[in-house]
């Protein structure tokens, strides 16, 4: 009980099951997608192994918070929210009209905004403690009339504009590759906020906090449509690979495709998908080098040393609250980065689709099945687990078609249980979750 | 004088009485977890999941006794299938406890074992629910819908303002009294309750003084299980039912408790209704209530808004991170976090 | 006895006894294994070797539940109160195990520290620390054990409530209960005992009357600071 963080979760497990050699666990990972590319399709194995790399990433992020520190972060999914922001904002084309409409109006907003959080923290400073309530409370009431002052009028204008196509400022119009890097500075800096507020309180507090943070992250992204459209989504973001009709028109593809005998419009969809995976194995390798050097130096054994016995590292004049400061920023920039990654490859930013489920819980079964603490672990539980995310339908329904095969067409059970095999695939995640808490709990590769 | 009363009436209708049900409904989920907190210590992520999936055996078991033609009309017929949802919820709990829980009990666990342990269990009754009566808004309630009506209210008084007062709003009130008095009862005056206390406070004595800490996880478990589902099913009587939704209602819940001061059961019922209460009157549009308080020339163009509302869930969790800043133990001096 | 945590024998045959009525006292520099000693004796220790008897039955098999329940009543030295509770409720706790009517012992407690039958609506947090102590005492004896143990009683509390709390141990004494109690204030401790050990390293360095060990000169000279 006297523990707060306790990151390897403590808890013996039987000797009897042996850890498998990680290339071991890696090779059988490749064979499983392989299976998938013979039996159903090449486009849906590469499919699954594009998310593979996304989730692990994500599941990277996360391991660099609990593993290396032992911080609960429940708000992955606004984090990664965030990273899908970071993309629209970066390559939608500025929309100049909804920018004369109510742009200045917006920045003025932003502007008292900033100046009532300004005059809080000053007068916070100023005054005393009984006063300083009452001079607090007319600073908040009056800045946050003059933002509605401002603000109200921009939204009506900015989202009056042309609301079927646009009704929201646009972005930069830039390469979307950038808005992986502007994901991360944006993830960082709600980090830097949420890490400020809520990273003193005990592991579970935090958890609670940050999913509770994760929502209002959703919400904002949902309701301000002059941002991101909220849920009327931003769809055909720019890509930064070629257009599967663009490279059936190029002659030294039609050749290629000639030359190893495929079709040209499937071998299209294949190159595109190719062309992800190769960027984003570039930025997997890249980060895990990072968080494999980061683990090994000093600052990570540091790390670690907190994690596993904070109040000696205390004693020892660590300063253990900016230490996490910083590992919960790294994480989370990890996971801004992986969001903007995940929005750039789905073309579109749809804010309805982030749900806790998906995105929160699902990377935390991937850390400690993968085995939290070891950045190996944490790229092979991403990849195992979305796999089975993917893979439990398709399977389930397979079995429900099995089970179910002596009964009628239209039995109603038999109808129920196909319609519901689905949610198959939840019970599975919470069933590994269980199994591995309890057989395995230090994951199938361990922290060494 | 017409214009107060018709402005009274209007926040009675829009923001008192709902305010209320709907407090009264995180009040019940938020003591389940506090006493899971005060004696498991951990924070129940499923805690949402399991009041859905009594309410889902309650439902099940409604729509059976309605096509048998069961009825208690005017009171709705899902009030004599909750009893069998309760024991669902409890059975499950206390499976649960056994078969996963305990184990980490007799390991002495870290809490945040047991709450990574608890989303296993949130995605296993997550599948349940979903798989069994599948993802669809439900609604179930039948019986009389009203105690009275806006338009009756209208009619009687002479009012412009109607006030609606539904019979679910009156159960969940009315219920959750009840059972508030019986467990406060039940934790000041019985033998068993001073020993769930005593648990709580101190765990080491209460294992010297002779307590069984098995048979007060046990309690613990019947108690919040029971709370969950009752909940679910008011909440459900009163709004409708849906998977995602209850498993939404964890936050507000867990912010109910935390804001009231988590491990406290006053402050799990405080928290409630300040959450609910937030929610409603944040979002609330006053331009009416103001449209009869003021004269025609001051009458306010938009609609008075202080948030949108969209933002009705979002708003407890800026209480909730509000409250940890600046008070963390709560109103009611829980545990410290 | 001989026991100790993890590979580490703390206790080397260190042997303790008490009698009915008696009030033994064990004392010994810092980390001599006293509270240790405690610990075995109530079963929060795996014992290597040696036994633990009540009453000549052998106890040593025991959880520390049990043995609550076999008669040994316990005073720990730290968070020996159930501070949210009233202390009529701890005292009621402390009954927990009882099935039958233990009103006569909640009033003998009363009679015993009559400011806790004042203050029994109050919760035992906002006592004072000596009125704390005489709940955690009062705590222990309502299952009316055989043995009372207490760890360090006297620790955090000043001179005078120190004297009185010595006074009710005694009061105790003689109802025919027996007293082990293991203290930090060896001198005050050894003046009200019938009996003391002094504890060096996990074994019994001396033991004999109190009188007598506070008579004698070595043990004057290392343990009592002159």
């Amino acid at each position: 009980m006297s523990k707060t963080n306790v990151a390897a979760l403590d808890i013996p497990y039987p000797t009897m099951i042996k850890t498998c050699h990680p290339i071991f666990l890696f090779v059988i990972m490749g064979a499983l997608i392989a299976v998938v590319g013979f039996y159903q399709s090449w486009s849906i194995a590469l499919a699954i192994l594009q998310l593979c790399l996304i989730s692990s990433i994500m599941a990277l992020g996360v391991n660099i918070q609990w593993g290396y520190a032992g911080l609960f972060n429940a708000g992955i999914m606004g984090f990664a929210a965030l990273g899908g922001l970071a993309a629209v904002l970066v390559s939608v084309p500025p929309v100049k009209e909804a920018w004369a409409a109510g742009g200045v109006n917006i920045v003025l907003a932003a502007v008292s905004g900033l100046a009532t959080i300004g005059a809080v923290l000053f007068v916070r400073a100023r005054i005393e403690r009984p006063f300083r309530i009452l001079a607090i409370t007319p600073i908040i009431i009056i800045g946050f009339l003059v933002v509605r002052w401002f603000f109200d009028p921009a939204v009506e204008a900015i989202e009056g504009y042309n609301a079927a196509h646009y009704g929201f400022l646009g972005g930069a119009g830039l390469p979307i590759m950038f808005s992986w890097i502007l994901g991360g500075a944006f993830a960082a800096g709600a980090a830097w906020l949420v890490g400020k507020t809520v990273l003193r309180l005990r592991s579970d507090y935090l958890a609670i906090a940050t999913l509770g943070i994760s929502e209002i992250v959703i919400a904002v992204l949902k309701n301000e449509d002059w941002l991101a459209r909220g849920v009327k989504n931003v769809t055909g973001l720019p890509r930064p690979v070629p257009y599967e009709v663009n490279l059936q028109k190029v002659q030294w593809f039609l050749d290629l495709t000639a030359n190893l005998g495929a079709d040209a419009v499937s071998a299209s969809s294949i190159f595109v998908k190719i062309c992800y995976i190769f960027l984003f194995l570039l930025v997997l390798a890249a980060l895990m080098w990072l968080a494999n050097t980061a683990l090994a130096s000093p600052w990570g054994r540091m790390m670690r040393a907190i994690r596993d016995n904070r109040d000696a590292a205390e004693a020892m004049g660590k300063d253990v609250t900016s230490r996490h400061l910083q590992v919960f920023i790294l994480g989370s920039v990890v996971v801004g980065i992986a969001g903007a990654m995940l929005t750039t490859l789905e073309g579109q930013f749809t804010p309805g689709s982030y749900q806790p489920l998906r995105f929160t819980f699902l990377i935390w079964v991937m850390v400690i099945v993968g085995g939290s603490g070891n950045n190996w672990g944490a790229v092979l539980g991403g990849f195992i687990i979305w796999f089975i995310w993917i893979e439990a339908e398709p399977v389930s329904l397979w079995l429900m078609g099995f089970a179910t095969s002596s009964l009628d067409t239209d039995s109603p059970i038999r109808n129920h249980l196909i319609e519901s095999a689905p949610h198959f695939r939840l019970f599975l995640m919470g069933a590994i979750l269980l199994l591995v808490l309890r057989f395995r709990p230090r994951g199938l590769i361990p922290e060494e | 004088m017409e214009d107060v009363l018709n402005a009274l009436i209007l926040m009675t209708n829009f923001v008192l009485v709902p305010g209320m049900a709907y407090g009264a409904q995180l009040a019940l989920g938020a003591l389940g977890i506090t006493l899971i907190f005060s004696i498991l210590r951990f924070a129940n992520f499923a805690h949402g999941d399991l009041m859905a999936f009594g309410t889902m055996i309650t439902i099940l078991l409604t729509w059976w006794l309605q096509g048998a033609g069961f009825s208690i009309a005017p009171l709705p017929t899902a009030l004599l299938a909750l009893p069998f949802g309760i024991i669902a919820a409890v059975t499950f709990s206390l499976v649960i406890d056994r078969s996963i829980y305990r184990f980490y009990r007799q390991q002495g666990a870290a809490p945040v074992v047991f709450v990574m342990v608890s989303l296993g269990v949130m995605f296993t009754l997550n599948a349940i629910v979903r798989f069994v009566v599948g993802t669809e808004d439900r609604r179930f309630i039948d019986g009389e819908r009203f105690i009275i009506s806006a338009g009756e209210f209208k009619s009687i008084t002479g009012l412009a303002e109607g006030l609606a007062f539904r019979q679910s709003q009156a159960l969940t009130v009315i219920t959750a009294i009840i059972l508030v008095v019986a467990l406060f009862w039940f934790l000041q005056k019985t033998r068993t309750g001073k020993a769930m206390r005593a648990y709580s406070d101190n765990e080491d004595l209460a294992l010297l003084s002779g307590i069984n800490p098995e048979r007060i996880v046990m309690i613990t478990w019947i108690i919040a299980a029971s709370l969950a589902t009752i909940a679910g099913v008011l909440y459900g009587l009163d709004k409708s039912f849906k998977p995602f939704t209850y498993f939404q209602l964890l936050l507000p819940m867990f912010a109910a408790a935390i804001v009231g001061g988590i491990g406290q059961p006053v402050g799990a019922i405080a928290g409630g209704f300040l959450i609910a209460f937030s929610e409603v009157t944040v979002t609330y549009a006053y331009k009416r209530f103001l449209g009869h308080l003021l004269p025609e020339s001051l009458a306010p163009g938009n609609l008075v808004q202080l948030l949108s509302t969209d933002y009705k869930f979002a708003v407890s969790f800026v209480i909730l991170v509000l409250v940890l800043l600046v008070r963390p133990t709560g109103i009611f001096r829980g545990r410290v976090l | 006895m001989r026991g100790g945590y993890g590979s580490v024998d703390i206790l080397k045959n260190c042997t303790i006894a008490v009698d009915k009525g008696e009030v033994v006292v064990v004392v010994g520099p810092n980390g001599a294994g006293k509270s240790t000693a405690l610990k075995a004796l109530l079963g929060m220790l795996p014992l290597r070797e040696g036994c633990v008897k009540l009453d000549g039955i052998d106890i040593t098999s025991l959880a520390p539940q049990d043995r609550v329940a076999a008669g040994i009543g316990v005073v720990p030295q730290v968070a020996n109160i159930f501070t949210t509770l009233t202390v009529q409720e701890n005292l009621e706790m402390g009954a927990y195990l009882r099935t039958d009517d233990f009103s006569h012992s909640l009033e003998h407690i009363y009679e015993l520290f009559p400011v806790l039958k004042e203050k029994r609506n109050q919760f035992a947090g906002e006592l004072s620390g000596g009125q704390r102590q005489q709940v955690a005492v009062g705590r222990a004896l309502m299952l009316e054990p055989r043995v009372l143990m207490l760890d360090e009683p006297t620790a955090g509390v000043s001179p005078i409530v120190m004297d009185e709390l010595f006074d009710r141990v005694l009061d105790i004494a003689t109802t025919g209960i027996a007293i082990l109690m293991v203290e930090q204030n060896a001198r005050q401790a050894l003046c009200i005992s019938d009996r003391g050990y002094v504890l060096v390293q996990g074994q019994n360095r001396f033991s004999d009357s109190g009188s007598a060990l506070l008579a004698n000169p070595e043990v004057r000279t290392s343990f009592l600071g002159g």
